[in-house]
């Protein structure tokens, strides 16, 4: 596997169309290699716009990405996603692609030749990518068949098939089980690579990211480690509820707390 | 363990991909050595092959039969059977990647309307313009309309936001309609003699087969299925979806584009050869996916394959059904397609 690589982005913006709306105001942070960056907010925050931007989908209206110091669009596309891939939540129509099949689809951007042929090492990075997912054993079945949390390590794999130094994922405990929302965080905690990764749950992202960007309609509130910018009034602003951090005795770690703001004065 | 378990699985695979290349090929000459004896006159498959061996070296089986049989053969037989298996292993590549690159099972170069458009430019050159770019006339507006009528469905799928896969088909069947509407204008407004012999080309027929004209189809068919075979990693790619594509580095928007275009191409050739034969497209890959899996590499040269069967077998059934009488081969494809469209609208609903 390749090293993690730094992400850094300059006065990144974007709007759907010329003189639209913008979705993504302005924003400036840097993710140092290895790093886990956190991307949370409301729906429609523009948490999918900033991950587009940062995946190549999207061109900026102004400013930059730049992983491990080439900005992205100076590079062509393929050079891109051997560098930066993504697991996002489109859901593959079934076509009957099998497991290995999918995962073999991250080797596309390395490949050369007619058709796409594999080589002996293209193979044995599959191989990898399915192993340390524990999929070996699901490789024959068709993606259609398979569990939620099974489709996600998939994609996983696949991404990690890619040789990626900057993984980005969009919502990638969504749908999940409580155990399989546990075991895709771990998995991104050892993953030895620079990871962006958009979540809805913050108490789940305060517990994996080393840095939270907090976005509210557009524009960047906070960024930095978890404590300091999912504050109790920063939380309470952004979400239009009433947020509150508090202490678990036996586990002895901080939990946040919601609550409708109008219903919880009864006490 | 890790290459324990993964080596088997590929080598069967492998293996299996080998043994279904070489049934599919028999079963291929089979059909076609059918196709050839099978008519009118019946022609045994002894002089069926004997006449193609003397053909490709002379002398070199001793000629036990008549000339008028070597005629109804080698003239007649050989050039539609394999008209028949060009426009089947055309169609079906159409078909298969268009469902790839639209991420739609049902999409068909029939249903999305581009072999209405087809049909437009072709009668548009026969009855009006005339040939004034010679033989190449009818082809050349073919593809043309085949062009025109794709990119009248792609905007108004995007026109009404249709990018869901029924909506998408909803588009084509309505331009499809529309397109034939126009078309059928240009038959009216036509010169009466002609009009019986472009309706019957209409629904689909090979009788007009001519060894100097299969070189367009063959080569149409070789240099755009060449390209899309090159191409099976990023249709892959492409049933996953627009963004995960793009973030393997393949240009999504100008990637769809081109396949249309190539998918107008084929379709345009093969409907101004064989008329519009409809539902090859859909059915064909669909069955081939059940055979050899969903890997476009595997998908896009079995599923030419299995349409060129399909189709010699098509024509068997439009010479046979109502002997002497040649029916029109759309008139079995649309039957026997139709029917695999209601049983796969069925499988969806399952799904």
């Amino acid at each position: 596997m390749t090293t993690a690589a730094d992400l850094s982005v300059r006065d990144l913006s974007w709007a759907p169309a010329r003189g639209g709306t913008p979705l993504l105001h302005p924003t400036s942070f840097d993710v140092k290699a290895g790093r886990v960056m956190g991307v949370v907010g409301p729906n429609g925050a523009g948490k999918t716009t900033l991950l587009r931007l940062l995946y190549r989908f999207h061109k900026p209206r102004t400013g930059s990405v730049s992983v491990g110091g080439d900005d992205i669009w100076h590079l062509s596309a393929r050079d891109v996603a051997r560098r930066v891939a993504a697991v996002l939540q489109e859901h593959p129509s079934d076509f009957a692609l099998t497991v290995a099949e999918i995962v073999a689809l991250g080797r596309t951007p390395h490949r050369r030749g007619f058709g796409g042929a594999a080589g002996a090492r293209d193979r044995d990075i599959i191989h990898a990518a399915l192993a340390r997912l524990e999929l070996h054993h699901l490789g024959d079945r068709h993606l259609g068949t398979l569990s939620g949390g099974e489709r996600q390590r998939v994609m996983v794999a696949r991404a990690l098939a890619q040789e990626p130094r900057v993984l980005i994922l969009d919502e990638p405990t969504n749908h999940l089980d409580i155990r399989h929302q546990l075991e895709v965080l771990e998995l991104i905690r050892t993953l030895p690579l620079t990871i962006v990764t958009s979540l809805h749950d913050l108490n789940l992202a305060a517990g994996v990211c080393d840095d939270v960007l907090l976005l509210e309609a557009g524009t960047c509130i906070g960024f930095g480690p978890p404590r300091d910018v999912l504050t109790e009034a920063a939380l309470s602003g952004v979400f239009g509820v009433e947020a509150r951090r508090e202490h678990l005795a036996p586990s002895n770690t901080d939990h946040l707390t919601f609550h409708l703001a109008n219903k919880g004065h009864h006490r | 363990m890790t290459a324990d378990v993964g080596t088997p699985v590929r080598m069967r695979r492998r293996g299996g991909t080998v043994a279904f290349a070489l049934c599919g090929l028999i079963v291929l000459l089979a059909s076609l050595s059918v196709a050839i004896s099978v008519g009118a006159v019946g022609v045994p498959t002894n002089t069926v092959w004997g006449v193609f061996l003397n053909r490709l070296s002379p002398g070199l089986v001793e000629q036990t039969w008549s000339q008028g049989r070597e005629a109804i053969v080698w003239d007649i037989r050989f050039p539609r059977a394999l008209l028949a298996m060009m426009v089947g292993a055309g169609l079906a590549l159409v078909g298969a990647s268009l469902q790839a690159v639209t991420r739609n099972p049902l999409a068909d170069p029939h249903l999305l309307g581009i072999s209405s458009g087809g049909a437009f430019g072709a009668i548009l050159a026969l009855l009006h313009t005339g040939l004034f770019l010679g033989l190449l006339t009818v082809p050349l507006l073919a593809f043309a309309g085949a062009l025109g009528a794709t990119a009248i469905v792609l905007a108004v799928s995007r026109f009404a936001d249709a990018t869901s896969a029924d909506r998408l088909v909803l588009a084509g069947v309505a331009v499809s309609f529309i397109v034939m509407a126009a078309a059928n204008v240009l038959i009216f407004l036509g010169d009466p003699r002609a009009t019986h012999t472009v309706v019957f080309w209409m629904l689909g027929g090979l009788g007009l087969a001519q060894w100097d004209q299969l070189i367009y189809p063959l080569a149409i068919l070789c240099l755009c299925g060449a390209w899309l075979v090159s191409r099976s990693a990023a249709l892959n790619a492409m049933t996953v979806g627009d963004e995960t594509a793009s973030t393997l580095g393949i240009p999504v928007a100008r990637f769809r584009l081109i396949v249309f275009v190539v998918g107008a191409l084929i379709t345009g050739v093969m409907v101004a050869f064989s008329g519009i034969i409809g539902f090859v497209g859909l059915m064909v890959p669909h069955v081939v996916r059940m055979m050899v899996g969903g890997d476009y590499r595997r998908v896009l040269p079995a599923s030419a394959l299995v349409g060129a069967i399909l189709l010699l077998w098509a024509d068997i059934a439009a010479r046979t059904v109502m002997a002497p009488e040649d029916m029109p081969i759309g008139i079995v494809t649309g039957l026997v397609g139709g029917v695999g469209f209601i049983w796969l609208l069925g499988r969806r609903r399952q799904a």
